[in-house]
């Protein structure tokens, strides 16, 4: 199998133990002051792009085939250069950044074109995106990707391993169980919660990776038009939940399970 | 052609009946019914349909336009029957193909298109489940369009509204594409109902690319399930962190599920730690649930996981710190140690 080239697109979101709110006039959530960092799928593919180099590293086989390049890319505002450097200091060589105004967040529409144009411009092999992002939720831009590209998806991946014919597999998390898949790259795999547990960067790593390499393309650059197919409305709160009604034992929660009508 | 004049007279019928309306918001649901044509794709298992599939024909029902309903894989007589039968279909395309049976994307998505291109549909629907989750995106991407992902409610043709954020925010969002690939979120949409008589129901074979797929399936593991599935059940137990191991969750969970006659769910952290199966995780990452009763044991209450179960009727809650911010939203909440108070719970239930 030739070495694997890997692109692990990351994003930066609103941090995944803050709770968000909406603005005043209901028009997004406040993102001002509130604190952000890498969405935790995108962790998770970082983490696995790094390991697939040290497995072969380690023990190097048609099984733990060569890696050589990983390429961070995000497409956000400026303060999006942060996620950038996590994925470097985690053992990412170098990033990709499309820089938008601030407030301007392309759809996954969009976020999958420019992917599949890095895809043809860096001749990736391999891309490796979470599965989805903790504030659209939208989970579609590896599906879209795929698309664009014609290339065999795995979705929700659990484990990837590699064989000595140099098919992929990957064992997915599917409703009710797993599911397990088979193909041959180039691909594009989405990473799940359980596919591995993501390290801390060192401060050494923190250091080193401020000297790797960041690339600015634009969109127009790209050839990508980023307007956008769809247009938020309205943001609201959902309705509240009024909780706290405690009952003092297990006969009392019988007693008001009943009045609930919930048994 | 015919099928969008056909749905346009569905209209006219359902205008006359809705006679006392003003004539101005007449007319612009006229207009809009002209224009939509839905088509809602049926996921198999087990060669029966599967119930977020119901709720996705619920979802293209409140268009108020034609609803076709799109089977393929093998054996799909059975199905295509049943699926005959739902109420708010008018048509079922089918395509008997045995490469078609894992629902894989790569061939599923460009043989969805030719037939999406074929019946000019405006909306086509699948629920958000793994199968629409994996096929919908590449189905958008081929024909160039946004998704509009894991749906709650319809505003109108081209208005959709849609949880973000874990379910901390609720979005309304406009599609400007020709046409809108959505996911829908069971819990949200009743299961469409059916009808003792489906026979008015045209089946029609579609057109099949046979496009090869470059990812082939090779096996699945299910969990076994003798109890209530999660993602129906009209009353789910679940257990997280505080059950402490696999035996005690199985010890003190198992027989409270039973004794409500209840799902088994669980947190993040129990399918982590390995007290539960993954496909039991109920959150922003599991499965979404809104029963009737949603029991938590054990249970912080979690931004993740509240995001998975905030629908539910009734919540309760057992929880030993009495901060827990679970009880911010449990109807009812009992201050205690778990692996005192549950098992009284379960025998006096049992009673
Ligand atoms: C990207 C991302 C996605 C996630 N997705 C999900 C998801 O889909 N679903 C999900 O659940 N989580 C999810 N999480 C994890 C989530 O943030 C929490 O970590 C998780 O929900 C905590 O599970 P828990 O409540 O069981 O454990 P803990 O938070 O540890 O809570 C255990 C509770 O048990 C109580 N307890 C302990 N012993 C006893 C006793 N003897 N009697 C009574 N009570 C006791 C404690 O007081 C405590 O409240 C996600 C996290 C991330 C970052």
């Amino acid at each position: 199998m030739t070495a694997l080239r890997i692109l692990v697109p990351v994003k930066r979101v609103i941090d995944y133990a803050v709770k968000p709110r909406v603005n005043p006039t209901q028009t997004a959530i406040i993102t001002a002051g509130v604190k952000h960092s890498l969405n935790p799928f995108d962790e998770i593919s970082v983490e696995e792009a790094v390991r697939l180099r040290e497995r072969h590293t380690k023990s190097p086989s048609a099984s733990n085939p060569k890696v050589e390049e990983i390429i961070a890319f995000t497409v956000g505002p400026p303060k999006s250069m942060d996620v950038l450097k996590t994925a470097m200091a985690m053992g990412a060589d170098r990033s990709i950044f499309v820089e938008v105004p601030e407030g301007e967040q392309p759809e996954s529409l969009g976020v999958a074109k420019l992917l599949a144009k890095i895809v043809d411009r860096e001749n990736i092999s391999l891309v490796l995106a979470g599965k989805q992002s903790i504030d659209s939720d939208a989970h579609c831009v590896g599906g879209m990707l795929g698309g664009f590209l014609g290339w065999g998806f795995a979705g929700q991946a659990s484990k990837i391993s590699f064989e000595e014919s140099g098919a992929c597999t990957v064992e997915k998390e599917v409703d009710g169980g797993t599911e397990v898949v088979k193909g041959s790259l180039p691909m594009v795999i989405t990473a799940d919660l359980r596919l591995n547990e993501p390290r801390y960067a060192s401060l050494q790593n923190i250091m080193k990776a401020k000297k790797k390499r960041v690339d600015k393309l634009t969109p127009e650059e790209l050839g990508v038009d980023l307007r956008r197919r769809l247009v938020t409305k309205k943001v609201v709160e959902p309705a509240a939940r009024k909780g706290g009604g405690k009952v003092s034992d297990v006969d009392g929660m019988i007693q008001r399970l009943r009045e609930l009508g919930a048994i | 052609m015919v099928l969008r004049l056909g749905s346009s007279t569905l209209c006219l019928k359902q205008q006359r009946l809705r006679s006392l309306a003003s004539l101005a918001s007449s007319n612009a649901r006229l207009i809009s019914c002209r224009s939509v044509s839905a088509l809602a794709v049926l996921e198999l298992k087990d060669g029966k349909l599967v119930q977020s599939s119901l709720s996705a024909v619920s979802a293209a029902h409140k268009l108020g336009s034609s609803i076709t309903g799109f089977i393929a894989g093998s054996n799909i007589s059975e199905p295509s029957k049943e699926a005959a039968k739902i109420r708010g279909i008018q048509k079922i395309i089918t395509i008997e193909n045995d490469s078609y049976d894992k629902g894989l994307p790569e061939n599923f998505a460009p043989l969805l298109v030719s037939n999406i291109r074929k019946g000019g549909y405006t909306h086509i629907f699948a629920g958000h489940t793994t199968f629409g989750k994996s096929l919908m995106p590449r189905v958008a991407a081929l024909l160039d369009v946004a998704q509009i992902s894991d749906i709650t409610a319809i505003d109108n043709e081209n208005t959709f509204v849609r949880p973000v954020y874990a379910g901390n925010a609720i979005a309304t969002i406009e599609s400007s594409d020709e046409i809108k690939v959505i996911t829908t979120r069971a819990t949200a949409f009743p299961p469409a109902e059916y009808e003792a008589e489906g026979s008015k129901v045209l089946i029609e074979n579609g057109v099949d690319p046979n496009s090869n797929s470059p990812v082939k399936w090779v096996s699945e593991n299910l969990a076994k399930l003798d109890r209530p599935s999660l993602a129906t059940a009209s009353k789910v137990v679940s257990g997280g962190r505080g059950l402490k191991s696999k035996e005690e969750f199985d010890r003190v969970i198992l027989p409270l599920a039973d004794a409500f006659g209840a799902a088994v769910g669980a947190s993040r952290a129990a399918v982590d730690s390995g007290y539960a199966d993954n496909s039991l995780q109920v959150g922003q990452t599991g499965q979404v649930v809104a029963p009737q009763l949603y029991f938590c044991v054990g249970i912080s209450g979690a931004i993740q996981h509240l995001a998975g179960m905030k629908d539910s009727k009734v919540i309760a809650a057992v929880n030993k710190d009495a901060d827990a911010p679970i009880f911010q939203v449990a109807d009812v909440g009992l201050v205690g140690d778990l692996f005192d108070t549950v098992p009284e719970l379960t025998e006096k239930l049992g009673k």
